[in-house]
């Protein structure tokens, strides 16, 4: 254990990456999953094939090949980033699809009638969306997101694999270091990645019964 | 050719027409060759059996319901395709829904003021201060920050009342607007209603209401299996319907 206190720092600047690349995909995987949700419900026909192809293909393919294809397959495109850039990319690709299921469930639970009421009044098809269905499926969908952020919270320590020098990756550099105190490191990670999920279940749950609509 | 110089000179008084209108929902010919024509202020109420098409009739004239074929025009327009245009349109036709479908997220002045804001680019504090007015009006001046779970059904119905007029339509379209209802909350939302068509707006109510039609309204139109089968004013219809199918259908209605 003194160990893990000696190295709390080296510990400590492992966490703080794995919260900017959970954060930091978090809201690109946010944004990006819930125009692919869009695509899948709009009237273009397209635009929701594109959207179904790209859950059918991303979400069926293992994490750890979406790192591949983003570390090692974006450089043979000319296209050149830090590690850290590269993990964030794949994060978001990954979580957007799964993203995008929930919002897209959260869409179909809004009534058709106050769809119907929105058109009646004369919004388009886009105003109807922003003021009608996304406020209210985003209200609905707080507890499954959170499940989806908390397994991509999880998800980041793949980076270890891909030269991040995330929680888990610090955690395996110390190990290496001194052996005896495998079981303190193991322990003091997991912890930190309970305290993490936990303060994320916790700020959801504060938002979805700040948001909470009596039906 | 005098008649038509002068009909371009005032322009038609017609402010709904619908001709040769034909809609399949699959195998079911739901509207059979509809020709219809209502004048500005004029109040029609649609009647007639469940599955007579009565509904389809009303959803059919903002295109909730798109038509298969024949044309529906608003105020010499003819219906757009859906998009811009269309949307547009709508804002000028106000819907009232059976099952109310107030945005459950808004308070009711949010309702009533979404449409003006949005649509018609009116400033928030404008648009707040005609929805109040119009919440006064359908006597819910005392609800505007309530949530709709918080009202009952007749309130409910009464702020989609204020939501619709609040666009300031041409035409306002009621589709079944009491069938929900308990007894007891009909009157109030009826009450509104027969305001409304004595300030002279353009209603076609589609309902069972015969104490309404009989007070309100200026023609009955009698459908029954996708036609419009007899169209009468309302004491002529109630009292003397002509067509056999009208006969079974009152009689089924008053028989209790």
């Amino acid at each position: 254990m003194d160990f893990v206190i000696e190295q709390r720092t080296v510990i400590l600047e492992g966490f703080w990456m794995t919260v900017r690349l959970t954060v930091l995909s978090g809201v690109l995987s946010l944004l990006f999953g819930t125009v692919l949700a869009v695509m899948r419900v709009c009237p273009i026909p397209p635009l929701r094939w594109a959207g179904a192809f790209y859950v059918t293909v991303v979400r069926n393919t293992p994490l750890t090949l979406v790192f591949v294809f983003s570390t090692f397959g974006l450089p043979r495109l000319e296209i050149r980033f830090s590690f850290v850039t590269f993990a964030i990319i794949a994060l978001t690709v990954y979580t957007s699809s799964f993203v995008c299921e929930v919002v897209r469930s959260g869409i179909n639970s809004v009534a058709a009638g106050e769809i119907e009421a929105a058109r009646a009044i004369g919004l388009p098809f886009g105003q109807t969306l922003g003021q009608v269905v996304l406020p209210q499926a985003f209200r609905a969908v707080i507890p499954p997101l959170t499940s989806v952020f908390i397994a991509l919270t999880k998800n980041t320590s793949i980076a270890v694999a891909f030269s991040v020098a995330e929680a888990t990756s610090i955690l395996r550099r110390l190990q290496n270091q001194d052996a005896s105190a495998t079981f303190p490191l193991l322990l003091t990670t997991a912890a930190g990645y309970i305290v993490l999920t936990l303060f994320l279940s916790f700020s959801f749950s504060r938002l979805e019964r700040r948001v909470a609509v009596a039906r | 050719m005098q008649a038509i110089s002068d009909e371009r000179l005032i322009g038609s008084d017609h402010l709904l027409e619908l001709s040769n209108v034909q809609k399949h929902f699959g195998p079911l010919h739901v509207l059979k060759d509809i020709n219809l024509t209502v004048d500005r202020g004029e109040v029609v109420v649609v009647i007639g059996p469940s599955g007579s098409g009565k509904s389809t009739l009303c959803r059919a004239i903002n295109r909730l319901e798109p038509i298969d074929s024949g044309t529906v025009k608003v105020d010499g327009e003819p219906l757009p395709a859906e998009g811009k245009a269309l949307a547009r349109l709508r804002s000028d036709v106000g819907m009232v829904f059976q099952s109310f479908n107030l945005f459950s997220h808004k308070t009711a002045l949010e309702n009533v003021t979404l449409g003006p804001v949005k649509v018609r680019g009116l400033r928030k504090a404008e648009a707040d201060e005609r929805a109040r007015e119009l919440l006064d009006r359908v006597g819910l001046a005392e609800k505007a920050d309530a949530m709709p779970a918080q009202l009952s059904g007749g309130q409910q119905q009464r702020v989609a009342i204020a939501r619709a007029l609040a666009m300031e339509p041409k035409l306002l379209l009621f589709d079944e607007p009491t069938s929900a209802l308990d007894p007891e909350m009909i009157s109030e939302v009826l009450d509104v209603m027969v305001e409304l068509a004595g300030s002279g707006m353009t209603m076609i109510v589609v309902s069972h209401e015969m104490g309404f039609a009989r007070k309100a309204a200026h023609r009955v139109v009698f459908m029954d299996e996708g036609e419009i089968v007899e169209t009468a004013t309302p004491a002529d219809f109630f009292d003397n319907p002509t067509s056999r199918r009208a006969k079974s259908f009152l009689s089924k209605i008053l028989s209790h």
